[in-house]
């Protein structure tokens, strides 16, 4: 098992939270993996992106070029990465914030209302984690739990009262039909 | 217990672990976060940390806290490791120990921030003005970016002489698991030269300025001594598929694009093997020359447009081809693009 994954967005969305979240998961779970960020010149507001590589052997290059899946956060995401990802691969689409569908090349596209659902749970902000688990139902690369888990991790320090919206983000997206 | 942690804060913790009792820094993107980490785990740990004015300040901070005994450290990015370069041919002279860590940009001039690996010259070279060396290291993983400042603060010390990290703005910006495995923190070599205050015993004396008729050749031979005995003694690499026909060669994040392609190029039966150079001063050549009976060619791929390549000429002595890939101004090889290159041998 290899997996290259793209994750783009606004900067502020989230995107580099959501990269170390799956990383986090994929590390409690014994499979190799590297994270690598790119937040460059860019502000709130611009564009980030990370790449990150789940797999069952050691994992050379960090630098994703033609990605397996993409997760898209923002509409300038899409036209800088869509045309990059491999033929036949997954892109999660954030419907909400996305209303182009002409520029997506082959492959399985998922549209979810992302920021709509993350509104509806009360917390704008995790629109990115139901985004994450949306993705994570489609390509069980880790397990729900063991973001869940992750989410503890990550969050226990500074942020521990976001623990349980985010893990309510996460079921939302992985439920979504 | 395995944990995920980046680049720069690993090399931090490691100089930490080491016994780094010093660190000097100045800000400049991609190597920020470590000088960050430090900020906050240095003084937590009681040692000293200061955001110096400038990388020249900064670096004569080393000059002066290796000069009274300290494991003392600087970090910085290409341009600001251009400013430095005239403390470190000083500390050279003066054979102090001190480590300097530098997160390859693309360049030349303020370039991008993009990682790179255009500074090898700069770096093998001796970098600053006179005869002299620094010991290089590249690590390739965010282990060996932790384990990595103790090898350098204790190789620094054995032969008196700075030692340099160099890495890039991917190795150093990246996370992966990793284990913060005990480190050594014995400070190695003679260090009856300290100036930590001369009551009870003769003074000495630290300086690089040697005017008497004679005295610098002398001590340019007594630095050459040195140098060799380095090159004799501290080549280090690492060797995948030792009985490979095609040799690429790659340091620090080109290694890792390598690796994955060996994989890739081995899977479809080609020999292709990868010699990972773990000091590029001293360059590893003895293992390049026992190499080169066996293998059909050698290919070097870096994220410059060409400079370890040179070393890896100079070792072969146009006995075997040597083949160059390269990218340059912060762009990225991709195992792809080596793939390509094999099959054009």
């Amino acid at each position: 098992m290899r997996e290259e994954l793209i994750i783009a967005g606004f900067g502020g969305q989230g995107i580099m939270f959501t990269g170390t979240l799956l990383s986090q998961a994929a590390m409690m779970e014994g499979k190799f993996v590297t994270y690598f960020p790119s937040y460059g010149a860019e502000v709130r507001g611009g564009t980030a992106h990370c790449s990150v590589t789940i797999a069952d052997t050691s994992i050379g290059s960090p630098v994703i070029t033609h990605p397996d899946s993409l997760l898209i956060l923002n509409k300038p995401s899409l036209g800088r990465f869509g045309p990059r990802l491999k033929k036949g691969g997954l892109l999660v689409l954030n419907s909400t914030l996305i209303e182009d569908e002409t520029s997506i090349g082959g492959g399985q596209v998922v549209r979810l209302p992302a920021t709509d659902i993350a509104e509806k749970i009360g917390q704008i902000t995790v629109a990115n984690i139901v985004a994450l688990g949306k993705y994570l139902a489609l390509r069980k690369i880790v397990s729900q739990e063991s973001v869940g888990q992750a989410l503890e991790v990550l969050l226990a320090k500074k942020k521990k009262e976001l623990i349980e919206v985010n893990k309510k983000a996460l079921l939302a997206g992985y439920e979504y039909k | 217990m395995k944990q995920l942690m980046k680049g720069s804060a690993a090399l931090g913790e490691g100089a930490i672990q080491a016994g780094g009792g010093a660190y000097f820094g100045y800000p400049i993107t991609p190597q920020n976060e470590l000088t960050e980490y430090m900020s906050r785990r240095m003084l937590e740990e009681r040692r000293v940390f200061i955001q110096a004015e400038s990388e020249l300040a900064a670096i004569n901070m080393v000059f002066g806290a290796s000069v009274a005994g300290a494991r003392a450290m600087t970090s910085s990015s290409s341009p600001g490791v251009s400013l430095k370069q005239e403390g470190i041919s000083y500390m050279a002279g003066c054979e102090l120990p001190g480590l300097i860590v530098n997160v390859q940009r693309g360049g030349p001039g303020l370039g991008n921030i993009s990682g790179s690996q255009a500074d090898y010259f700069q770096a093998v070279r001796g970098g600053g003005h006179g005869d002299y060396q620094v010991i290089v290291l590249t690590p390739a993983s965010v282990q060996e970016m932790y384990e990595m400042p103790s090898m350098a603060f204790s190789l620094s010390e054995k032969y008196r002489t700075p030692a340099l990290i160099l890495t890039d703005g991917i190795l150093a910006q990246m996370q992966e698991p990793m284990e913060l495995v005990k480190i050594n923190a014995a400070r190695s070599g003679d260090q009856s030269w300290i100036l930590d205050g001369c009551k009870g015993r003769a003074p000495r004396k630290i300086r690089s300025l040697l005017m008497e008729e004679g005295a610098l050749e002398a001590h340019n031979r007594h630095l050459q001594k040195k140098y060799i005995e380095i090159k004799n003694k501290e080549q280090r690499y690492q060797l995948i598929n030792e009985q490979a026909e095609i040799m690429l060669v790659a340091y620090g994040v080109s290694a890792r694009v390598c690796y994955t392609a060996v994989q890739e190029a081995n899977r479809k039966g080609l020999k292709v093997g990868l010699l990972r150079p773990i000091t590029v001063w001293p360059f590893p050549e003895k293992i390049i020359q026992e190499l080169v009976p066996q293998v059909k060619a050698f290919l070097v791929i870096e994220l410059s447009a060409g400079q370890m390549v040179e070393d890896v000429n100079l070792a072969v002595n146009g006995k075997t081809p040597v083949y160059f890939y390269g990218r340059a101004g912060g762009a990225c090889v991709t195992p792809e693009e080596v793939i390509k290159e094999i099959g054009k041998i």
